[in-house]
């Protein structure tokens, strides 16, 4: 049934390594009164703690806080809750989309400490303390980021629904490879789908935004 | 009221704004994640619903349970679709769904319902005709002339088998809805493709006066065909925020259920004679088709396709019944499977001949309905796809990975749909153009101001544009690529009256009558003597109090010369095929099509383009795989419901024909018709390059290897 040839994976991370969650970390920002805390969290996260029950956090909502965009925001999750529902659901940022929930599809792309994750196979407790970067941080209000402008330009979408997360690939991926070729947009770009078929706008877009970013336009 | 002439569109000389390459005006909301759609509708009182479906293809509810889920703390709402006693027909068919504080805690809840089934014996796999017993309903045969004779005399005949897979429609953003059921009306979200027409389905089905329910959907995520009605699961939803106090609920389909059940394209399989005489003429057809867009058989594919002039046919058609989701438009009903079968064995036939296949398509155009269409288009993608250069005859490129060329037609109606705009000229020189319609992102915004800025004379800038309520002026689903003829023309009409009552204010002014005047460059001015003229602000101010607001319809029988219906395209593909993997490699697309007066050309070409690559999927990636041992499907997901990628696409190529002649037609919406011949036109290019015919797509390495092997995959 496989008649994809495989896609090279460039600078992408589609499984996450899953992070060592810092007990001590989350305790702290958890503040006294969390009420979610199990006796075994507390004394494994002590220091020279004996042998103890393995740790366990939730089942109900923890707040924790994320750095998203520069800014810290704190937000109750449940443990298992991914941080793309932690942002649609719970925060109201939905530039982000959800489509496929299970990383096939790219839709739910951010940056992640400088790296293109799919934010439906990261659970929020795991993005504590790391640098996410999400569609809305892009560009303050009334402006636009150059890749958002050069896929204007080129009329790299359409329905618009996988846009936001190609924009991000595409941005992420011209900060690693300020200089790309066309085969290489091909490869870098190749974790991300788009139903109503246009790449042949994008191709053209990230090259465009490739150069604008070069001349300067990094930081809109 | 203005006469009928003044509504034409400005000859192609004299236009400012149609027919210009402008950038779509949602691009830039839509590229930075500030664009709405239903999906991402949010706000702090919100509940979540979630939808479980039947987890058998045909089954028998014995009993339901859902006394463990309306226990647990932060669920507010539970809504059964299903009684003890209801038959279930297919797999992911609407059980229950359940509303809750949060979305975890509504698949907790989903998990926690129990209900007893008796299974029941299915049929999920329709390859087979002989294995589908009764499930299969004969169309009564239909013959023109004597094909008996006809095939006797012929001096060439093929006989072949083709098939072609159900597709689901996989709108990236699913079917869903959030709905608020308010003591003032029900306001609703939905993602839809008719925003005029689907607040009274909803209504209808929960049986409440139409005009309590509110739409509102800016931007959709994808349609395809798929999203017309209010569906089951917008009727539950509502009733799930009814029986939840009457918080807004949102309910989108999970992915697996998107696959499911929210839509399929019906699929293709037929056992096809055809025969031609010394010249290559094709004089007699026979086909026995048969195809399943699920529970309600399927429809039959309009063959032979296009060359429906062959003197001598015999058809026969089943429409098989399948316990699987049912079957919606799809970009273009039954057109690119009747494509496909035709253009395949058209193909194989031309082999016969020793023909190339361009010579032996461009001999046979007598038998369409469009002869000098079709032969202008085949001429221009031959020149563009450097064909006389490329094509060998079959199977004789060299080397473990081959390359071939190959071929393909298609047509489409279009039209107008109807549709209602109302323009508003305010005294400060304001506009507001509004029209219950909607975007799916093939532009319908953007051209709707090209238009209101033409005839106003002003820049795009200044168009107020109001659409996706169904409060404002009613305008047809988007379907059948009618939307963009529909729009356009009522946008016109309204438009031209407006500025009627505009010049009627401004002449005495000018000293002139009113059809002495013009709107150009932002300004009122005599015709033919810029130095009389207003600016338009100056104008709008001799307005009294009350601003203009006129009305335009475009009345689908009667297009009056804006709109029309009917084209046709020839498409080429060109590919290399990896002998050793079974791997096909797009290298280049060509598609020529018709499409009568193009009001964006960017944007046009755009929606060839993304049409074009829609039939890449269906030709190398895509199927619905169903596993008739256990009825389900296997690939309800996206790792292995494949799509095309950025990197396998090759090149493509797409040209409109804006020759004056086809100019003159008036618009033409083209969402349809590029995605018909792209599946044929690859197969027929594998087919060259590899010497023998994959009988089936998505041409996948395993079909591709059996096929060189002489198995069946
Ligand atoms: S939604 Fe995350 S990869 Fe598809
Ligand atoms: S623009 Fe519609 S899915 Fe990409």
């Amino acid at each position: 049934m496989s008649a994809k040839p495989p896609r090279p994976p460039v600078d992408r991370e589609t499984k996450p390594k899953r992070s060592n969650f810092s007990r001590r970390g989350f305790i702290q920002g958890l503040g006294v009164g969390g009420g979610v805390l199990s006796g075994g969290l507390l004394e494994t996260a002590l220091p020279n703690a004996a042998e103890a029950a393995p740790a366990t956090i939730g089942p109900d909502p923890v707040t924790i806080t994320l750095r998203l965009n520069g800014k810290s925001t704190q937000v109750a999750v449940e443990p298992r809750t991914t941080l793309l529902d932690a942002l649609r659901n719970r925060l109201g940022m939905t530039g982000v989309k959800r489509v496929c929930d299970r990383g096939a599809c790219g839709a739910c792309t951010m940056i992640i400490n400088g790296k293109v994750m799919y934010g439906c196979t990261v659970l929020a407790i795991d993005a504590q303390g790391k640098n996410i970067e999400t569609i809305e941080g892009l560009a303050p209000e009334g402006k636009y980021h150059p890749v958002s402008e050069a896929f204007v330009n080129n009329d790299a979408q359409q329905c618009g629904f996988c846009t936001p997360g190609f924009v991000m690939a595409a941005k992420n991926f011209i900060d690693l490879h300020p200089d790309p070729t066309l085969e290489d947009v091909e490869k870098g770009l190749g974790g991300n789908f788009c139903r109503c078929g246009t790449y042949v706008g994008i191709r053209p877009a990230v090259l465009e935004a490739a150069k604008k970013m070069k001349g300067g336009a990094r930081n809109a | 009221m203005p006469n009928v002439s003044d509504y034409q569109w400005p000859p192609m000389e004299t236009r400012k704004v149609i027919g210009k390459r402008i950038s779509r005006v949602d691009g830039l909301p839509k590229a930075s994640g500030r664009a709405k759609y239903a999906y991402d509708f949010y706000r702090k009182d919100l509940l979540f619903g979630v939808l479980v479906g039947c987890p058998y293809a045909h089954a028998r509810v014995k009993s339901i349970d859902d006394s463990a889920a309306k226990a647990m703390k932060g669920v507010t709402a539970i809504e059964w679709s299903v009684k003890p006693g209801s038959e279930l027909q297919w797999q992911g068919q609407e059980i229950v769904a359940v509303a809750a504080e949060t979305e975890e805690t509504a698949r907790d809840a989903a998990r926690a319902i129990k209900v007893e089934y008796e299974v029941l014996p299915h049929v999920v796999r329709e390859d087979d005709l002989a294995a589908v017993g009764n499930r299969a309903k004969a169309a009564g045969e239909q013959v023109t002339g004597d094909p008996d004779t006809a095939f006797k005399s012929a001096a060439q005949v093929h006989e072949g088998f083709y098939h072609i897979p159900v597709l689901t429609h996989c709108c990236l953003e699913a079917h869903g809805q959030t709905v608020e059921w308010t003591p003032n009306g029900i306001n609703y979200w939905p993602s839809t493709q008719g925003v005029s027409t689907v607040g009274g389905d909803l209504a209808q089905n929960l049986n409440v006066p139409a005009n309590t329910v509110h739409v509102d959907m800016q931007n959709v995520g994808g349609g395809f065909g798929s999203k017309f009605s209010a569906d089951h699961w917008g009727v539950m939803c509502a009733n799930l925020s009814k029986n939840s106090g009457g918080r807004p609920v949102k309910m989108m389909l999970e992915r697996n259920l998107e696959l499911m059940t929210a839509g399929n394209r019906p699929s293709g399989f037929a056992q096809i004679k055809v025969a031609a005489d010394q010249d290559g003429k094709i004089v007699a057809w026979q086909s026995k088709s048969w195809a399943t867009g699920g529970i309600g058989g399927g429809g039959a594919p309009p063959i032979p396709y296009v060359f429906t002039n062959i003197p001598h046919v015999r058809l026969n058609h089943s429409a098989v019944a399948t316990n699987c989701g049912g079957s919606r438009a799809w970009r273009a009903p039954n057109h690119p499977q009747a494509s496909y079968l035709t253009c395949s064995a058209l193909d194989d036939l031309a082999h016969k001949l020793n023909m190339d296949p361009v010579e032996f398509f461009d001999k046979n155009f007598e038998l369409t309905a469009r002869a000098d269409t079709y032969k202008w288009q085949i001429r221009k993608a031959a020149e563009l796809m450097e064909w006389a250069s490329k094509y060998k005859p079959r199977g004789s490129s060299p080397g473990p990975v081959k390359s071939g060329v190959g071929l393909a037609v298609c047509t489409w109606g279009g039209g107008g749909h109807t549709s209602n705009c109302l323009a508003t000229i305010n005294r400060d020189g304001s506009v507001v153009i509004e029209l219950g319609t909607q975007d799916l992102g093939v532009g319908a915004r953007t051209i709707i101001m090209q238009v209101a800025a033409e005839t106003y004379g002003l820049p795009l800038s200044m168009i107020d544009l109001r659409i996706g309520k169904n409060s404002y002026p009613v305008s047809g689903p988007s379907g059948g690529s009618t939307t963009s003829g529909g729009v356009s023309s009522s946008t016109r009409k309204a438009t031209v009256n407006a500025l009627e009552k505009l010049y009627e204010a401004v002449a005495p002014s000018l000293g002139v009558q009113p059809n002495q005047l013009q709107a150009v460059d932002a300004r009122i001015q005599v015709k033919g003597d810029p130095s009389k003229a207003i600016p338009w602000k100056q104008a709008c101010a001799k307005l009294g109090t009350t601003p203009i607001q006129e009305k335009g319809f475009n009345d689908q029988r009667r297009p009056e010369g804006l709109n029309a219906s009917g084209v046709g395209g020839v498409q080429m593909a060109e590919v290399s095929v990896d002998t050793e993997t079974g791997i096909v490699r797009m290298k280049k697309f060509v598609a020529v099509q018709d499409v009568g007066l193009v009001l964006n050309p960017k944007l046009a070409e755009s929606q060839m383009n993304g049409a074009v690559i829609m039939g890449i999927c269906g030709a190398l990636l895509e199927e619905r795989v169903m596993d008739q041992q256990t009825g389900k499907m296997l690939n309800a997901d996206m790792e292995f419901y494949k799509l095309a990628g950025i990197g396998d696409v090759g090149e493509i190529v797409s040209v409109l024909d804006m020759r004056p002649t086809t100019d003159k037609r008036g618009v033409i919406g083209i969402g349809e018709p590029c995605a018909v011949g792209v599946v044929a036109a690859i197969a027929n290019a594998v087919t060259n390059a590899i010497g023998v015919r994959v009988s089936g797509v998505p041409m996948t390495p395993n079909r591709v290897l059996a096929a060189l092997e002489g198995r069946t995959a």
